[in-house]
């Protein structure tokens, strides 16, 4: 009996040793390898893409967030607080959008900011939707309510993490070592809080505003593959360009709701 | 069978079930409201014992709370039955029950350190279950009632009222894994749909056999029996109202106050499905006794035949 106790002590201890073990690993294999930059880019030749993203199609009633059960995040709003999901212009311009370059840039690779990007709480909502950043650059996330958040992006292919920030706390810095298009933010103090953080390998990104228009500018002449990514309609059909030397391409992207 | 004084220990046993069906509630509340990971650090909250009681830290804090108090309940309940019960059996269920509270602490402290993985969490939700139902068979163990002269009625396993029983509860429990398993994406709800079609087979079948003439002395059991019956179908119609909430308002930006009411209530009759399908076990065990020699069970198969001038 108490060997079989032992077993089965030892097996467990085994199993999280492992699990621990794993969990090194992969935060080593995060660290590695910082990348090394290839030759810049020549602004005498470098074109640029330049679109819209739209919605063809009435856009899904805006939801509602109730915010009633917590009375702070309430008081920081004077009107009705609407889901940023479909954020849609006049035009049918689609707004909150990650285009980006999926592919043509080959084994190029790109020195990565050091300038943080910002993601605030402010009125439990988190400002911006969308934020897109490059592998490794760092996120700086605020808490600018008065009462307390806590931030859980949960990506598939970057390491999960969980902070809370109370009132007043420290900003929380941390940034992705892997490319992922895009990793949902959650605040699950507030269930109504989402946010998509996009990370990409090269700088070759925009996020549409509600008018649906987005550059890409400073791209080698090349033969390019774009892509557009929303929250809820996911990534767009891929779009192929030819960019010549100094020449400015229009593409557009159609979402349908 | 007797164990002299416990009927104090006995209300204690039914109070910690009753405080467990809470904890379910409470435990079903942080899963519906998405808060299971409102609070980031375990076992204390936000570093203290107790934190701004906002949002989600509410429920998952509440819940953690909740499953404190069982845990000092169910170290009191096993000292107690320790201390007063004769029977070994008994004494060995009330540590069952303890190891079992501490083993779901460290579950559930588990799902907060790994990000909810589904099968952690899935395993939570049914050592949930099982704690419950452990309690609820201390419960039954230390009545009056159970350790009371009952009048045994024969029974020759025909019709297999104990057999029946005995597939009831195992249909319910799985049938609550793979609610859990969906509730918790470990796959989708296909798995609790097909459940649902199978699992009142075995329900109805249990509960029409307690109806058998043979059983007729038995009133606890036939009780059970139709007990269960009814809460099988309320937990039927719940079903259908907390998956027809959840799609209706599938897009909406949190969870709605209409889901969480009806996915809760689905959750904690789930649990007291469970429980009436044990409780009729373990009745069944009680009241039904082996066939004397020259005795003759009064099934309605053989009635229909003396009925019928057979002999």
């Amino acid at each position: 009996m108490k060997a079989r106790f032992l077993y089965a002590v030892l097996v467990v201890a085994l199993a999280l040793s492992v699990s621990a073990c794993g969990n090194k690993e992969a935060a080593k294999e995060e660290t590695a390898a910082p990348a090394v930059a290839s030759a810049p880019i020549d602004p005498a030749t470098a074109g640029s893409i330049t679109g819209t993203v739209k919605l063809d199609g009435p856009p899904p009633k805006a939801q509602r967030i109730r915010m009633d059960a917590e009375p702070t995040c309430a008081k920081t709003h004077t009107t009705p607080v609407m889901s940023e999901e479909y954020v849609v212009g006049d035009k049918g311009g689609l707004g909150n959008v990650v285009v980006y370059v999926k592919d043509g840039l080959g084994n190029r690779t790109f020195p990565t900011p050091t300038d943080a990007v910002v993601l605030d709480q402010n009125g439990c909502i988190y400002k911006p939707h969308v934020i897109a950043v490059m592998v490794n650059q760092p996120v700086e996330i605020m808490n600018s309510d008065p009462t307390t958040h806590n931030v859980h992006p949960v990506p598939a292919n970057n390491k999960e993490w969980n902070k809370s920030q109370p009132p007043n706390a420290e900003k929380i810095v941390e940034s992705f070592a892997r490319e992922e298009i895009a990793i949902p933010v959650k605040c699950n103090v507030h269930p109504w809080m989402k946010s998509y953080i996009a990370v990409l390998k090269h700088p070759y990104f925009k996020i549409t505003g509600k008018d649906g228009a987005f550059e890409i500018k400073n791209l080698p002449p090349g033969d390019y593959t774009l892509v557009a990514w929303h929250g809820v309609l996911g990534p767009s059909a891929d779009q192929k360009v030819t960019i010549g030397a100094k020449e400015s391409k229009a593409i557009e992207f159609t979402f349908k709701p | 069978m007797k164990s002299p004084n416990n009927s104090g220990l006995h209300k204690f046993a039914v109070f910690t079930a009753c405080w467990t069906l809470f904890l379910l509630v409470a435990g079903a509340l942080v899963t519906s409201n998405d808060a299971g990971l409102a609070v980031p650090d375990w076992p204390l909250s936000y570093g203290s014992l107790m934190p701004p009681m906002v949002g989600g830290i509410f429920y998952e804090h509440g819940h953690r709370m909740v499953a404190t108090a069982a845990g000092i309940f169910t170290i009191i309940l096993a000292v107690w039955i320790s201390r007063r019960e004769t029977r070994a059996w008994m004494r060995k269920l009330g540590w069952i029950a303890l190891a079992a509270v501490v083993a779901q602490g460290i579950l559930g402290g588990v799902t907060v350190k790994f990000f909810l993985p589904p099968w952690v969490s899935v395993a939570h939700a049914a050592l949930a279950q099982a704690f419950f139902c452990t309690l609820v068979a201390i419960a039954v163990f230390t009545s009056r009632w159970w350790q009371s002269e009952l009048k045994v009625v024969p029974y020759s396993a025909r019709p297999p009222v104990r057999d029946r029983a005995v597939w009831a509860a195992i249909a319910i429990f799985t049938q609550l894994l793979l609610g859990a398993a969906y509730r918790h994406h470990a796959f989708g709800i296909l798995p609790h749909l097909i459940g649902a079609v199978i699992v009142p087979f075995f329900v109805l079948s249990a509960a029409s056999n307690t109806r058998d003439r043979a059983f007729e002395a038995a009133a606890g059991l036939v009780r059970c029996g139709t007990m269960l019956k009814h809460v099988l179908y309320v937990q039927l119609a719940l079903g259908g109202a907390a998956l027809w909430s959840r799609m209706a308002t599938q897009n909406a930006p949190q969870p709605m106050p209409v889901m969480i009411f009806f996915t809760v209530a689905h959750t904690a009759v789930g649990a007291l499905t469970l429980a009436l399908a044990v409780l009729l076990v373990l009745v069944s065990f009680r009241v039904l006794g082996p066939v004397r020699p020259g005795e003759v069970v009064a099934t309605q198969a053989n009635m229909a035949g003396l009925e019928g001038g057979a002999l």
